[in-house]
This record gives structure tokens, sequence and C-alpha cells, in this order.
């Protein structure tokens, strides 16, 4: 078995020029927000360890996740399939197909047992065992269980990986499940969107790479250097939002002035991401700049709640849809009125009372 | 006689025994009234500042609450002129801390205070009673019973309905509340170490913000209900409840030992 070369040695290869593997390792510390410092230790790994097998499944998918991740700006996408990682089995990028792409699959598990990371993209429906997605004439469920057995990690990328998303929305016929419930035995970090942002792929990826550990994670398993604080808290729109200056209406005057869109249904508030940040497109816009609210796609369940130019979620609980105000203003019309009456009833007992003791005292 | 007066000491000074139990100067007094009035000195004064600090407190934060989830109409003008909902999420927070520092006071007054202090958080739920009296209370208020019972503290019926939606919905809304804030306050910041499980527990954001706003309803009707019954049973039953909560003391209308 051949040595497998590090990431410098394919980049030099590919015609890289040391300049331009320095500029990108400062890129990358900038985009993992690390220190300057940082530059020189990516450096450093990047020259000595050998490149890390990544095998990328699909299941139950559109392929946005992709389709965001070749168009990543920093580091260029370029670098990252063909230098930094071996991605040895990928079946919407690569060239092989068929039985040639499952044999690539089945090799690179048994080379590199225990090393390698797998990406999974979509989920596996658990319905009708596994019958609504078929991978090389099997159930997909049976491949991402097969893939996960070896894998030193699960990189679990966008909202149908990370929450089920959209063939997971009620009432799930095919059982759409997370990749996260199906695979319990390995260290998992779920890079929610729909799909996630371009340069947040890359850069969980070349942070684990380069640290050859899994980032930094919060409570429900994404990596805190991205999903750490919501659209809202940086939103440049936030100043309105403070102000009280809103979009009451698409085309209103508020929305021509680019004020805050969180009347109607922006869920900046509730979604964590990076979106206000780093943005889309090499940094070029996001949904709000565009003047739309935020869907909140990088959120659990984030088609179940009710609509999206609605600030208040549907509750599903009463049988019909409401939203907490409606439910609440019911119930308290209802007890309010209850209170009326009781009120009265009250007062004509009082009555009754008082007129019977006035009448026994008469007798006495 | 209730449950509750022959578990308290202080209750053993009902009506019927004038002399009993050490009441302090000026609490054990005939009013000059046609019918005989006698007092008990039931909610000591830090006890009566939480009621109408809570009270304030529940207040602004309906309101406030209500306008950060329907905001009012936008503003016009340079945004740097403006800070509406700046402001009215400022009286939120403040008002939710006096709320959850008060409801902390509120727990270390029962361990310290005096016996109907202790009535918000411990229910003789084992007592039967105690049920019976839930019982009776229930049917007084559907007009069942024709004479109603005196109480020194609370009613048992009253003491449920408190802690179902003071002592459960204040501590619903607080830990919701603070997993809300601690949002804003960002990973690593205490309000994120002590309520941030609250969020991945529910599910996400969305969720914990429909649950703090039907908190908010359920709050809206512990206050009709409250306000409704206190003021009847000031009228009705035979004993004082409104002015004993600025008072403190509890005055009853008649003598009669039932």
């Amino acid at each position: 078995m051949e040595p497998i070369e590090t990431f410098y040695d394919v980049m030099r290869r590919q015609g890289v020029t040391r300049r331009s593997f320095l500029k990108f390792c400062s890129l990358t510390a900038a985009a993992l927000g690390l220190g300057p410092a940082y530059t020189a230790k990516i450096a450093h790994a990047m020259e000595t360890k050998p490149r890390t097998p990544v095998i990328w499944v699909h299941g139950l998918e559109c392929t946005c996740c992709s389709e965001s991740f070749i168009r990543s700006a920093h580091p260029l996408v370029k670098d990252v399939v063909l230098s930094m990682i071996s991605l040895d089995y990928d079946d919407t990028l690569m060239a092989a197909a068929g039985h040639q792409a499952e044999a690539a699959l089945a090799d690179t598990i048994e080379r590199y047992k225990g090393n390698y990371i797998l990406a999974v993209e979509g989920n596996p429906p658990l319905n009708e065992d596994g019958m609504f997605c078929i991978v090389g004439g099997r159930p997909f469920v049976d491949q991402l269980r097969e893939t996960a057995e070896h894998a030193k990690a699960v990189i679990s990328w966008g909202s149908c990986a990370s929450h089920g998303c959209v063939q997971a929305a009620r009432p799930n016929p095919t059982r759409a499940t997370p990749v996260h419930k199906v695979i319990t035995d390995k260290p998992i970090i779920k890079v929610p969107g729909c799909p996630p942002i371009a340069e947040v792929m890359t850069g969980v990826i070349t942070y684990m790479l380069t640290f050859d550990r899994l980032p930094e994670l919060d409570r429900t398993g994404r990596p805190k250097m991205f999903y750490s604080e919501r659209i809202h808290d940086k939103c440049y729109r936030r100043p309105h939002f403070d102000a009280g200056q809103f979009v009451e209406s698409f085309d209103d005057e508020g929305a021509r002035r680019g004020y805050c869109l969180y009347k109607v249904g922006c869920k900046g508030p509730t979604t964590y991401n990076a979106c206000s940040t780093i943005r889309w497109n090499e940094g070029v816009s996001f949904p709000i700049q565009a003047g739309h609210g935020c869907i909140g796609c990088s959120e659990d369940g984030f088609w179940d709640k009710g609509s999206w130019y609605a600030r208040l979620q549907d509750v599903h609980q009463f049988g019909i849809e409401a939203n907490a105000d409606q439910i609440g203003g019911v119930v308290a019309t209802g007890v309010g009125g209850a209170v009326a009456v009781h009120a009265a009833v009250s007062a004509l007992k009082r009555a009754q009372v008082k007129r019977q003791s006035s009448a026994n005292r008469e007798e006495a | 006689m209730s449950h509750d007066s022959k578990a308290s000491p202080a209750a053993t000074a009902s009506p019927e025994d004038p002399q009993a139990g050490k009441l302090g100067p000026g609490e054990e007094r005939v009013l000059p009234s046609s019918v005989k009035q006698t007092s008990v000195y039931v909610y000591e004064a830090p006890l009566r500042l939480w009621h109408w600090t809570n009270a304030a407190a529940i207040l602004v934060l309906i309101v406030t609450g209500y306008f950060i989830g329907k905001p009012l109409p936008t503003v016009s003008g340079e945004a740097s002129d403006h800070f509406v909902m700046g402001y009215i999420r400022f009286a939120h927070f403040t008002a939710g801390y006096i709320l959850a520092i008060g409801f902390m006071f509120r727990f270390y007054w029962s361990l310290v205070g005096n016996h109907h202090a202790k009535q918000l958080f411990r229910l003789p739920l084992h007592r039967r009673d105690w049920w019976r009296e839930v019982w009776f209370e229930l049917r007084w208020y559907l007009f069942l019973e024709k004479r109603p019972r005196k109480y020194v503290g609370h009613n048992p019926l009253a003491q449920l309905a408190m802690f179902i939606f003071i002592t459960l919905g204040t501590l619903f809304m607080i830990v919701t509340g603070m997993a809300l804030y601690a949002e804003g306050a960002l990973r690593g910041s205490w309000q994120d170490t002590l309520f941030g499980w609250v969020i991945p527990l529910v599910g996400q954001s969305l969720d914990v913000h429909t649950l703090h706003r039907l908190g908010m309803w359920v709050m809206i009707t512990f206050i009709i209900i409250h306000v409704y019954v206190a003021i009847r049973e000031d009228i009705m039953s035979r004993q004082s409840i409104v002015s004993t909560m600025i008072s403190g003391e509890r005055t009853f209308k008649d003598d009669d030992p039932l």
C-alpha cells in the first residue's frame, strides 16, 4: 500500500505555489475565527498530515447541500475536494458510476477502517424496510449503517441529515429519520441549513482535518463556531428592530426603507446560523438582505411551525391550527364570560339571601 | 372547622376564643359594627410587599410581552432616533428579573415566614380532609352550599389554584423566560449555563417562544379569576380578602364557630 500523500504534497502536485498555499492557510484560519498564529499551525498540519479520506453518501435529499458546497469561496471547494480531503466516494461528484462506484466505496472502507469521515447528505427513510430510498440496488439505510460502522466521525450535512427537513415534515409518510437517530454510536456533527452555507461546510471539514478532532459542539451537536448566535443577533437590520421600525407588509414604505422583517414572519430571532455574518455566494447577500424574512431553515422541524410569514407559530394540539394568541384569547374570553355569568348569579343569590334574612327578621 | 384553622397555631385564635394565640397588640378586636368582626394577623409585611411587587411585575411582563410578540405600529424617522422595542424589551427583562428574584425570596419566606407563608409551596395532598374541603369549596362556588366556611389563610381550593398558577406557573415562566433571555446573553453566559438546556429539551427556540406566550395567556386567565374571586369572596364570604393583602389583618364578619 503506497503511503498516503499529505495535503501539501497534493497541493504542490496540483501546481499550487507555496505562496498560494500559505494564503489559503491564513484564509482558512480567518474563516474558522482563529487568530493569526494558527496560520502556521494549519500550514504545519497540512504539510505533515496524510489526507483524510471522506465518504460522502446521499440519502433522501435534493442535493442542495452539494450545490452549496461546490460554491464555497473560502476555502475554494477546488482546494477542499482536490487537495485537502480525499473524497473517495461521492455518488454525485465522482466520475465513476455503477459497480465501479460501489467497488470504490467498499475499497475505501476496507483500506481506511476507523480513519475516514462519513459525510451524510439527506436521511434514510425507515418505513417499508427503507424501500423509499434505494442506492446501488439496496436501501440507503443499509449503506448508511455499513459506512458508519468503521467511520471515525459522521457529519450530518444540512437539515435533512440533522433534523429530517421536508421529507420528515408532517405526516412523514416514509418515516424519514435524521442520521443521529439511526447511528447512535459515533460522534455526529450536525451542520443544519437548507442548504448549509458553503463556507460553513468547508470550514467544518478544514477544522477537522487540520486539528484532527471534532470542532466544539453545542448542546444539540452543532459546531459552536458557526451556530452560536441567531441570525437576529448579527442582522444588519437589527437597529430597525430595536427602534420599532418594521415592514408591515411586503412592498410597503418600510420594506423599501429596509426595515426589520419581524412582523412579516422573519424567523431570524429563533434561528441559529451564520447567514448574517458569512452570507452567501462569496458574501454577496443573504435572504434578509434580499428583503425576505429568514424562514429558519437550520432549525428543527421548520416546515411544521406554521406560516413563514407569521410571527406566532401554529399549535396543532387542538386539532385545528391556531396560534398562541388565538388559543389564549379564546380561553381568556371564555373565562371572562364565565366570570361575568358567575358574578351575576352570585349577585342574584346574595339578593335572594338578603331578602330572606330581612323577611326572617320581620317575622321575628 | 377548616383544616387550615386546625393546623395553624394562629388559627387556634379563631373567633370563638379571642384570648388564644399570640396575636400581638391590637390584633384581636371588636369592631364597632352591628356584626362583631374579629381579626387575625395573616400576611406578614414582606409577604404583602412581595404580593404587590409580583403583581406589578406580572402586569408589566404581560403588557410588554404582548408587544414583543406583536409589536406596536412602525415608527417613522431615523432608526437612531427611536428605541421603542429596546425599551419594551428592557422593561420586560427588568420585570422578569424582579419576578424571578421575588420568587426566590418568596420561597425563602416560606421557610422562615409564618404558617400561611408555607401554603404556596406545601400542599397537604395526602390529607383526606383537605381534599374534602377542596370539594366543599367547589360546591360553594357552584352555588350548592348556602353558607361558606371560615378560613384564616387560603381556603384549600384557593391554595390549590395558587399552587398551580403562581408556584408552578411562575416557575414555568421564569424557566422558559430565562432560556429565551439566554439566547441573547449568548453561549457561556450564566443564563445559558443554567437554563440553556430548556430549548433543545422542548425542540427549538420557536417552540419555547410559543410555550412562553401560552404561559402569558395562562397568567392573564389567572388574573381574571383571581381578581374576580378575591372581590367576590370579600363580599360573600365570612372573612376579609382584599384588605388582608394590604393590612395583613384577616377580619371575620361573624363569631360563629363554623
